[in-house]
């Protein structure tokens, strides 16, 4: 019981027994109560925060009230994560920051104040660890700090055992978390955040990969929380769980403050238009490419447990968009197009000719390219030069005789930074020093380098400021109407519905609907995709 | 000053301050500290020690490179020495001919690039760690050679190959001639040729270099066969030195070629790291030592100089790395 319950405090009033009990339907009035204008638990104003020349966050303010839902809403790259991130200590902000958090006022947290003074993150990837077991992920922290300082098993199962109960869950304590499914993890990590008696708990896109029943639950647990005084903000781009849960909703859009607005009265449509600023600016870019030859025919393409039957086309100059959840077989059907992963079944023709790759080396030769989802650890070599990630893929072209050279190097170099308009400093700079635009740019430019006829671009936009987006979709657009066959997939359905000629939906490994944007709402499309 | 500056870090790269900086030193203390320091004789006695830790340092350096370890590297150069002892032997002993010498050398070379190829492959295709890996074959190669030899010398070779530990050609040691073509031809694999690109590709990150279309596992088998390779060279080159091959010859050594490369500036995960200030760092060593030994000091004492001087380095490194950061952060 060590987080229940601060005695005084209009939200946990009148609530005697652990919240288990809570979980019937008494707690929406007491939301309502928790709306009110008392005293705020965290107050920020005056937040910049700047990443090699791009500003994160502007004058940004924040406030959350004691156990209340507050959503923080806003496009990927919005600053949502870099604000969290101050708040627990992460990031230091700029000079002149304030950071009032229940009494006492901060220029910084660090993240030991923002965890003894129960502050908890539970982030997108929950930071568990998937070897250990269940109560060792639930109670290590606590244990770790007394003296004398040795594991007390027995002492970790109970108090465990005991977080998952006031969950209402069950699990085996013992099990390795690996064995669980990622909603189970989910809720692990809740726990965990419990175990550290939390005033404010963050819960950065905790539905991203969960079912629906498996999101009502959770939206039940938070609800839960708000009632036992514990305060949750809520970052999540599934509006409707938003309006569902929350009493307030911040709104950032490009690392600047839009407004604080209560969730009363608020719909999803006024939501995207405050998120994203100029969404109906922004035009369906879909044609037709019916008269142009096929680049790209699969059939019955299957990997047990990833994807199931996949059939598709791509045209030359066309751009096809695949969405979906995440874990639905995107990604993995990706790389089996891109000769990383090997069918089970199926087919894959290119230019009518089948093919089979025995690795990306084949794929690549065919002419197939593939912009990975995780630029950081698997599409561009971090560390290393600008150049040297540019023509990795395509030494050929800088070598003379057998040797490299410089210049040859250079001018290629110089060629794509110039036709996509990147910028940068020195080619020799390392890579990680510029912003995610110009990042994505050059991992761009390292696959046209390689002259390919089929572009897979795997979540081109995460981790790319919303300014630098348009210019990543101009690019695609140039080149599909060049004549590259393009296969663009994202999470965001937006971004595929206004790039893409025609949209694929793929749930659980098999495409289950497909749009074309000419006639299809992008309503429609998010009805189906977030169902 | 500026401008001086950033051409001789164009030129050398950021690599070489450490090293450049421990040779100013090191000429600077001991040139006061004696006068015979600064002598054709230091230089002369300078030119015949290098190369064996440099041609081991040199096998080292490559898997540094790729992230990796070859903790083999004195094992393979006394199997591969051993290997040209037997053909001499076999071939009449001190009357084995130039023939016998250059087929002696062909295998030597072979045997060394056949550990390699074992380790790379090992590495590459189950992706057990490089030390564990490369800890094994020098266990066996010890073992194999200490079965093979009883632990004795082999030795008895013709006069001819004296030259090649001793002599010189133009005033220039013969070894040290070696030593630079090698280092040549190293600089030249890292900078100019494909296999050197992957290299430190690899060594920042295995992965985003598959992903890229690199054929990861080629190179790293080619990174430990090269390294196997390296160390038959340095086998040789021992074996004309001593006039004598035993298994555990330059043991003392292994360790100290790992230090070598880090005082040259590589980046112990891999990734980075140049020939030439490597090159420098083992000039520095070498120059340290040789100028202990001049002042009187005991050959033991100069090793645990060796060890404070890369402590003293990776410090220095650490302090301008940092100082490097807030000046940054205070210019912004």
């Amino acid at each position: 019981m060590q987080w229940v319950l601060p005695a005084a405090g209009p939200a946990s009033a009148g609530l005697a027994s652990p919240f288990k009990t809570v979980f019937g339907h008494t707690f929406m009035h007491q939301l309502a109560i928790a709306g009110g204008s008392e005293k705020p638990l965290l107050s920020l104003h005056d937040i910049n925060m700047t990443f090699g020349g791009v500003k994160a966050l502007r004058n940004v303010s924040f406030d959350v009230r004691p156990g209340e839902v507050h959503c923080l809403a806003g496009e990927n790259g919005c600053g949502k994560s870099t604000l969290i991130k101050i708040i627990t200590g992460v990031y230091r902000p700029a000079d002149g920051a304030s950071i009032e958090y229940d009494g006492e006022t901060y220029s910084h947290m660090s993240p030991v104040t923002a965890h003894d003074r129960g502050i908890q993150v539970i982030w997108q990837d929950l930071a568990l660890f998937p070897e250990m077991s269940v109560a060792e992920n639930i109670a290590f922290q606590t244990v770790l700090g007394r003296w004398p300082k040795l594991v007390d098993y027995g002492r970790m199962r109970k108090i465990a055992t005991e977080a998952l109960e006031r969950l209402g869950i069950t699990l085996d304590v013992d099990l390795p978390l690996k064995e669980y499914a990622i909603a189970q993890r989910q809720i692990v990590a809740i726990a965990r955040a419990l175990v550290g008696e939390a005033k404010l708990v963050f819960m950065d896109e905790p539905t991203a990969s969960l079912t629906q029943s498996e999101t009502d639950h959770l939206l039940d647990i938070v609800r839960g929380l708000s009632a036992a005084a514990v305060a949750v903000v809520f970052v999540s781009h599934r509006l409707a769980e938003v309006l569902e849960i929350s009493s307030r909703i911040t709104v950032l859009r490009d690392g600047a403050l839009v407004g604080v607005y209560p969730a009363a009265g608020m719909t999803q449509s006024r939501i995207t238009e405050l998120m994203t600023g100029k969404i109906f600016d922004q035009q369906v870019r879909a044609k037709s490419r019916q008269d142009q030859p096929v680049v790209l025919e699969v059939k019955g393409l299957s990997r047990p447990g990833q994807f199931d039957d996949i059939s598709l086309t791509v045209r030359r100059g066309e751009t096809l968009g695949i969405t979906g959840l995440l874990g639905a077989g995107r990604t993995e059907l990706a790389q089996t197009l891109f000769g990383m992963l090997q069918p089970a079944a199926g087919t894959i023709m290119l230019d009518g000719k089948p093919v089979r790759f025995s690795s990306n080396r084949d794929a690549i030769k065919a002419g197939v390219a593939y912009l990975s989802e995780d630029r950081l650890s698997l599409g561009l070599i971090q560390p290393q030069s600008i150049s040297d990630n540019l023509v990795i893929s395509s030494l050929g072209k800088v070598a003379s005789g057998g040797f490299l050279s410089d210049e040859r190097k250079r001018k290629l170099v110089a060629g794509w930074i110039a036709d996509l308009g990147v910028k940068i400093g020195l080619q020799g700079d390392a890579i990680s020093t510029l912003s995610g635009g110009n990042q994505q740019r050059i991992a761009i430019a390292k696959w046209l380098a390689t002259d390919p006829k089929l572009l897979i671009l795997d979540a081109p936009t995460v981790g790319v400021d919303v300014g630098a987006r348009a210019g990543i979709f101009d690019i695609v657009a140039k080149l599909a109407d060049a004549g590259l066959a393009i296969i663009l997939i994202s999470d965001e359905v937006p971004e595929v519905y206004f790039n893409a000629d025609r949209v694929l939906h793929m749930a659980q490994g098999r495409m289950i609907g497909s749009y074309d944007p000419r006639s299809a709402s992008l309503a429609e499309i998010e009805g189906a995709v977030y169902a | 000053m500026t401008r001086l500056s950033d051409r001789l870090k164009a030129w050398f790269g950021p690599e070489m301050a450490g090293p450049g900086l421990a040779l100013v030193a090191v000429i600077l203390v001991f040139g006061l500290a004696s006068p015979q320091f600064l002598s054709a004789a230091t230089f002369g006695s300078v030119a015949f020690q290098l190369p064996e830790l440099g041609l081991l340092t040199l096998a080292m350096l490559l898997p540094i490179l790729t992230g990796g370890l070859n903790l083999a590297v004195t094992f393979t150069a006394n199997i591969a020495g051993l290997t040209l002892a037997w053909v001499l032997q076999a071939n009449g002993g001190a009357d084995a001919g130039a023939g016998a010498f250059a087929l002696g050398c062909i295998l030597a070379v072979m045997v060394g690039a056949a550990s390699g190829v074992v380790m790379g492959l090992v590495i590459a295709f189950t992706r057990a760690h490089p030390i564990l890996v490369s800890l094994s074959m020098m266990i066996f190669l010890r073992g194999l050679g200490e079965f093979l030899t009883r632990g004795g010398d082999v030795s008895g070779f013709p006069a001819f190959i004296g030259p090649l530990g001793h002599g010189s050609i133009a005033g220039i040691p013969v070894p040290l001639i070696v030593f630079i073509v090698c280092v040549l031809a190293w600089h030249v694999l890292l900078t100019r040729t494909k296999l050197g690109f992957n290299t430190y590709m690899i060594g920042s990150n295995l992965e985003a270099t598959r992903y890229s279309g690199i054929n990861t596992r080629k190179v790293i088998v080619l990174v430990y066969t090269l390294s196997g390779a390296m160390c038959a060279i340095a086998g040789i080159i021992m074996l004309a030195r001593f006039n004598s091959v035993r298994i555990g010859h330059g043991e003392s050594y292994l360790l100290i070629t790992v230090l070598a490369c880090f005082l040259g500036g590589v980046n112990p995960f891999g990734g980075f790291g140049r020939v030439i200030p490597v090159f420098v760092a083992l000039v520095v060593l070498q120059l340290l030592s040789s100028g202990l030994n001049l002042i009187g000091a005991n050959q033991h004492l100069a090793t645990a100089v060796w060890g404070l001087l890369l402590v003293g380095v990776m410090v220095l490194r650490f302090a301008a790395s940092k100082f490097k950061i807030s000046f940054v952060r205070k210019g912004t």
